[in-house]
């Protein structure tokens, strides 16, 4: 499966340009699904009809990063930019941003030593080696994310993008383990979640499950000054009761956690301050949706080097596939 | 003039009734079809009349008929007219303006302490909006309530008006945004397509994007266009080596991505195509800043491809905006050759 991630977090996908992550994914689920499709806000839907009797389950992991867009390109052939999703200032100096035509650029400032306080966006450049406009490898409007390759450091992986190639990696290898399940299965991989969150909205409303479960990265209480939050890296994945866009259902909730005490597998429960997932507007389409969140311990989260626990990772799939084939009680 | 008409017609968020006439009376045979919905979105339906396989798409184009604005929320013992935004001002600009309130268009202006009685610190901040009210000349209560009510709707006392009559034929007035739009999408109806053309006035997209949803929801529109006035900032800046936002004079602006929505590289791509094989000016909207109708229509139902076309308005969001109607023109130009150039579904 580290091969899967490793293809995946390394690809290029930024917040509406998800095509390529769409293509290995679809790729990957193909052979163990009845059918693949792609809608109109590029949301991939991969779908495996049940043996009947259990509910229509809507998966969503969402295949967008954030990234940076281009807004000018100045005589010296420098690009300026402005955000796609929650970008730093703090993680973008110094490092290696990528196109979609694999144009490589440097974000610069030139202030490192001098100034003490952050520099703000407008100051920051990306040095895409051009000398001029005509030079420069890009246009504006185009869209680039982190360049990095993954690191394997054993127990732990790091990577950019892991949020949220890593749900889509779980998601994928679910679809590749599961059996026979009386549940029709509908895994989607979601797009502009980093500005949303907005492809699960329309994917939710075509798909119209009876239940539903996001699976994103979480952050962790677990580094030297974190604040207080009892998920850690390894601890198993964590069963989300809240965010600070929704509060997951509560039977979702129990069949998640009934389903990993049934299997023996382990499990964190999350209460998280800031952030949110797309299973907050799929809880609110149509006549409402029963949602809840899986949650993958993540630490560094947003910086080109996310980082999770590889047992957590497959605890994420056992938990998913225990869930998923048997009857669903809500 | 039509645009002139739409400019000086009066007409905030969820108060559209009198824009909505005008557009009435111009569309008047140009549709097979039209409604007013709930909200008060008014959606006119111009059917495909040229040939084209199979079922034609359903081309939503959106141009919202709201304008930002106040409303009365109160009347102060001396007289007086309390008051609160309506979408999107800066608090800077409302000093001293002049304004027409409610459906009588009792005529007001924004009261402030003159600047002998601000303290230099004071003068440097923002000004406290608490302590401003809108004076209509009534010296009691009882005699301002006979002329305004809570809720009126104040809209700004500008009149349209050309401007040096140069090359970019530059016009000033209120509402640019969007009766600027409005003013586009009217003349798009004159032409021919391949495409069931939905031609959608919005209600209350400075509130929220509001009408533009339920409007995108009735129709269910293969692909939608929002038209615009957008936000122009084309100052003298020196010698930074920095983009305006966009610029009056250097044709429709297309948008790539806003604070609402990404927008469809297909469309975008259409539209400079068409652009560049046609000779119309155009330029990007070059900041990620601000949001459309695009924002709701693309997330109706199950999706929707869209993208966002407008003509630049200088002073964007204020009593008085300037805009070329060069770039009103050629708005209308891109957006006729590239409607005229969808055909079957897009590719």
């Amino acid at each position: 499966m580290k091969d899967m991630i490793k293809t995946l977090v390394e690809a290029f996908g930024p917040s509406g340009r998800e095509s390529v992550v769409s293509a290995l994914l679809a790729d990957l689920v193909r052979p163990f699904v009845d059918e693949v499709r792609s809608d109109n806000m590029g949301n991939l839907i991969a779908y495996k009809k049940g043996s009947g009797g259990g509910l229509r389950v809507m998966l969503a992991a969402h295949m967008d990063e954030i990234g940076l867009v281009v807004s000018h390109i100045d005589r010296k052939g420098f690009a300026r930019f402005q955000t796609v999703g929650g970008v730093s200032p703090l993680t973008l100096l110094g490092n290696r941003v990528r196109f979609a035509n694999g144009a490589t650029g440097v974000v610069g400032w030139e202030y490192w030593l001098q100034k003490r306080e952050l520099p703000k966006m407008e100051e920051l450049f990306i040095d895409l080696g051009a000398t001029s406009p005509a030079d420069a490898p890009v246009e504006v409007g185009d869209i680039c994310c982190f360049d990095r390759p993954m690191v394997d450091l054993g127990k732990r992986l790091v990577a950019k993008a892991m949020d949220d190639r890593i749900a889509c990696a779980v998601a994928a290898q679910t679809l590749i383990e599961l059996g026979d399940t009386p549940n029709d299965v509908y895994a989607v991989f979601t797009t502009q979640e980093e500005v949303g969150p907005r492809g699960a909205m329309t994917a939710a409303f075509g798909i119209d499950p009876d239940v539903a479960v996001a699976i994103d990265v979480t952050d962790t209480g677990d580094t030297p000054k974190a604040a207080f939050m009892a998920v850690e890296l390894g601890g198993g994945p964590a069963v989300k009761i809240k965010d600070s866009g929704m509060i997951a259902h509560e039977g979702v909730k129990d069949w998640m956690i009934r389903s990993a005490e049934a299997a023996g597998i382990p499990y964190q429960r999350e209460v998280l301050d800031a952030g949110t997932t797309d299973a907050m507007v799929i809880q609110t389409t149509r006549a409402g949706i029963p949602s809840g969140c899986l949650s993958i311990p993540c630490r560094h989260i947003h910086t080109p080097s996310e980082m999770v626990d590889h047992g957590d990772v497959l605890n994420s799939v056992r938990l998913l596939k225990a869930m998923l084939s048997e009857p669903i009680a809500i | 003039m039509l645009l002139q008409q739409l400019s000086d017609a009066r007409g905030i968020s969820g108060c559209e009734r009198e824009v909505r006439e005008i557009i009435e009376a111009a569309i008047d045979g140009l549709v097979d079809e039209q409604r007013v919905d709930t909200l008060g979105n008014l959606i006119c339906l111009r059917r495909a009349r040229r040939p084209v396989e199979g079922r034609p798409l359903k081309v939503m184009v959106a141009a919202h008929m709201d304008e930002i604005g106040l409303i009365v929320t109160g009347v102060n013992k001396d007289g007086t007219v309390r008051f609160d935004k309506v979408g999107g001002i800066d608090d800077r600009i409302l000093l001293s303006k002049q304004v027409l309130i409610g459906q009588a268009a009792v005529p007001g202006v924004i009261g402030y302490r003159p600047i002998h009685l601000i303290a230099r610190k004071e003068r440097e901040a923002a000004p406290d909006l608490s302590r401003a009210a809108i004076d209509i000349g009534a010296t009691s209560q009882s005699a301002a309530e006979r002329l305004v009510s809570l809720g009126d709707p104040i809209t700004f006392r500008t009149t349209y008006e050309a401007l040096e009559p140069g090359a970019l034929r530059c016009v000033k007035g209120k509402a640019l945004d969007d009766r600027a739009g409005c003013a586009v999408l009217v003349e798009l109806l004159q032409h021919d397509y391949a495409i069931d053309l939905y031609a959608v006035f919005t209600a209350q997209e400075e509130v929220g994007l509001r009408g533009a949803r339920v409007a995108a929801y009735g129709i269910e529109p293969d692909l939608a266009f929002v038209l615009e006035g957008t936000i122009c900032d084309d100052l003298p800046k020196g010698d930074e080596d920095t983009s305006h936002v966009t610029e009056v004079g250097k044709g429709p602006a297309i948008t790539f991505m806003d604070r609402s929505f990404i927008a469809d590289r297909r469309l975008v791509d259409l539209l400079v195509e068409t652009a560049r094989e046609e000779g119309i000016p155009y330029q990007f909207k070059k900041a990620a800043a601000g949001g459309t109708d695009a924002g709701a229509i693309h997330l109706s139902r199950e999706g929707v491809p869209a993208v966002t076309v407008a003509v630049p308005c200088r002073n964007i969001h204020a009593p008085v905006s300037i805009l070329s109607l060069n770039d009103l023109e050629n708005t209308h130009r891109l957006m006729a050759a590239a409607l005229q150039r969808i055909q079957g579904s897009l590719s």
